[in-house]
């Protein structure tokens, strides 16, 4: 098999996977930053190091399909669409955010995008996902709800209720672990009976992999060929993409559970400069195109910034807004 | 006596229990090799080994579940939830389980076992992460619930909770956390559970708070001729200070964060128009978070009842 980048991809989508990710991370690295200047405030949980899980599944994915995700999001709703201006502003908790500045960090939602929600809560996005997938398959709708979750919610029994469900009332339903290694301070293995998640589908006759999500590639391959079976077949499949994350839980995690050499190791694994270098040999980009591409991230995430210094709060009685329906609005105004 | 912030108390509490009676242990997300979140159970593994503090799989419903057999079979569990937000998916065992075990089993098993968590809004994160639900717990007969307004209320009432022969819902005021410092006593040292305590004594009128709303209104009331009083226990409550304070001044204020609608204000304020209608001059207020889940960052302030509106509520009421 050729498993040179021209022969998978034209090299707009290849160059486009580079801007995503740069994108994710200089997102990721600016959050940080107004997190430490006190503009952000509560949980920041940062994406940085598994940017080629969000960035080669979206793109394996149809816009249509539904994308729920747990509260590390940012990179997955930016991917899909969302304005790196919006979602800033929604973590400052800015008037003009992506949820009114109400939700923050770890609620985005977006359904214009078929972004259908950040979950704050370990293992709630599962039955969610399922349900989803029913309302498209009574519609008859072409279309799939993919879940996000963590290798930390796998033993929440929403996992197991979502999965067990989904396969017995064949959902079109495709889960995507981002195995990380750890739930917070607790290892994998530490808290999971069953190490390689991919293999907890068998009790549910779900069919499963393992990629490499450090490799945008190889995680584009394997969703967008999953997506396509889970479509086909009106199943569910799950998919364990192996990834690492480079900060701590969230800002407030002092990372005692882990050696600083245990995430330098990971760290020459960065799927940024090494898709980078892929690009540059195979002569798909020069080392300038790639810096300019991450010029303009830095400006982009810059503006991003800026736009949220600059809006204004919300108004305190927005405070009791979007509780119950006004009265006479239509449900789902976002239905077509 | 060393000063210590309710973090250091509770660690202590934890630490003093432990010692005390080897049948305690203590479970939970990330309460072992990473110290738990907040780091009340910091060096608690270290100190006591694997077998007693122990790391969970992410999985509520199984923590306090496990929590019930091993409390069935005369270990002193006391687990942990990360945030009250996260209680949730263990409502069910809380509920249908830990809090009628006696009942159901005739006076024949107890479950002495305790929940701490983290609850009410003070690190500016929304929703799940901010919110106040003690309300709920309340109304589980079987479980008592409790919560510390300072580090040595925390000490005490927690070393009482890990003795108490039923199951406690301990409720940490995650604003008070690193908030202040007090003077906090080492050794054996409780608080009894069910009292309630007059932290300032005043004539005109009674407030009645609790948590982190306790220190605001104190605060707030600085200037009036108020009794203040720190509830502890929500359930059982210590209705008798109450009432023995609303004879007295005959007005009432009761302050929570938790929405309004069948908060433990409303239970309050029931509990003094049965009991003590006679007294009162005006209508028992409350002063509460509004019916909506808490907002991020700066609307915060705007949901949580601050100085002027517990003011307001006051000078309202000193017009009757
Ligand atoms: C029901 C519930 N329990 C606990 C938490 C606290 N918590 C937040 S993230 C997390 C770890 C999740 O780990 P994982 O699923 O691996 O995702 P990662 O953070 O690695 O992306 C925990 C325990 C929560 N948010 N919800
Ligand atoms: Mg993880």
């Amino acid at each position: 098999m050729d498993t040179r980048l021209r022969a998978i991809l034209p090299d707009q989508q290849l160059l486009k996977f580079y801007e995503q990710m740069t994108l994710c991370r200089e997102f990721e690295e600016s959050c940080a930053e107004q997190y430490t200047k006190g503009h952000i405030t509560g949980f920041l949980h940062l994406y940085s190091g598994q940017e080629a899980v969000a960035v080669g599944a979206t793109a394996g994915l149809h816009p249509d399909d539904y994308i729920l995700s747990a509260y590390r999001e940012h990179p997955q709703a930016i991917v899909r669409g969302a304005d790196p201006k919006v979602v800033m502003a929604e973590l400052f908790g800015k008037a003009t955010g992506l949820c009114k500045g109400k939700g923050g960090s770890m609620h985005l939602f977006e359904p214009e995008l078929a972004f259908m929600g950040g979950y704050a809560i370990v293992g709630g996005q599962f039955p969610i996902a399922v349900g989803l997938a029913f309302a498209s398959k009574y519609r008859r709708e072409d279309r799939i709800s993919v879940c996000f979750f963590g290798d930390g919610a796998v033993n929440q029994g929403n996992f197991h209720e979502g999965l067990n469900w989904a396969r017995l009332w064949e959902l079109p339903v495709l889960f995507i672990c981002e195995n990380n290694f750890y739930g917070i301070g607790t290892e994998v293995r530490r808290s999971s009976a069953l190490a390689d998640i991919h293999k907890r589908t068998c009790g549910y006759d779900i069919p499963s992999e393992k990629v490499d999500g450090m490799d945008v590639i190889a995680v584009y391959q394997a969703v967008k060929h999953a997506a396509e079976w889970v479509s086909g077949h009106g199943r569910p499949y799950l998919i364990e993409a192996v990834t690492y994350r480079f900060r701590g839980h969230s800002m407030s995690d002092p990372g005692r559970y882990r050696s600083p050499a245990e995430v330098e190791l990971w760290k020459e694994r960065d799927p940024i400069p090494n898709f980078a270098r892929r690009l540059i040999d195979e002569g798909i980009a020069t080392e300038d195109t790639l810096a300019c591409m991450r010029a303009k991230a830095a400006v982009l995430v810059e503006e991003a910034v800026k736009f949220a210094e600059e809006s204004p709060w919300p108004e305190d009685d927005e405070v009791c807004n979007d509780v119950y329906a006004p009265v006479g609005e239509e449900v789902c105004p976002w239905l077509k | 006596m060393p000063a210590r912030n309710m973090v250091q108390a509770l660690n202590l509490a934890l630490r003093e229990e432990m010692e005390r009676d080897d049948r305690v242990v203590v479970l939970g997300e990330d309460v072992g090799k990473d110290g738990g979140v907040f780091r009340i159970t910091d060096g608690l593994l270290e100190r006591f080994g694997e077998e007693r503090v122990m790391d969970t799989p992410l999985a509520e419903s199984a923590i306090v579940g496990t929590a019930i057999g091993m409390s069935l079979y005369g270990l002193r569990p006391v687990a942990e939830i990360q945030f009250m937000g996260f209680i949730y998916p263990a409502f069910d065992q809380i509920f249908s389980h830990a809090a009628r075990m006696r009942n159901r089993s005739r006076g024949r098993f107890s479950c002495p076992l305790v929940i701490r968590t983290p609850y009410g809004a003070g690190i500016k994160a929304p929703e799940l992460h901010e919110e106040s639900t003690e309300a709920f717990f309340c109304h589980m007969p079987g479980i008592k619930v409790v919560v510390p307004s300072g580090p040595s209320m925390a000490k005490g009432l927690l070393a009482s909770a890990i003795r108490d022969p039923d199951p406690v819902v301990f409720l940490e005021p995650t604003r008070l956390y690193r908030l202040v410092k007090e003077e906090v006593p080492d050794g054996d040292y409780t608080i009894p559970i069910g009292q309630a305590r007059v932290v300032r004594e005043g004539s005109a009128i009674t407030a009645i708070a609790w948590g982190s709303m306790l220190e605001r209104t104190v605060r707030a009331l600085e200037d009036f001729d108020a009794e203040i009083i720190d509830l502890l226990t929500l359930s059982p409550f210590d209705s008798e200070t109450i009432l023995r304070s609303v004879d007295k001044t005959g007005r009432v204020v009761i302050v929570h964060e938790a929405p309004r609608t069948c908060g433990f204000g409303a239970e309050l304020a029931a509990t003094i128009a049965e009991e003590a209608i006679l007294s009162l001059r005006g209508p028992v207020l409350r002063v509460t978070g509004p019916d909506v889940p808490v907002p991020l960052a700066k609307l915060v302030d705007h949901y949580l009842p601050g100085a002027a509106r517990i003011r307001a509520a006051v000078e309202e009421l000193l017009r009757y």
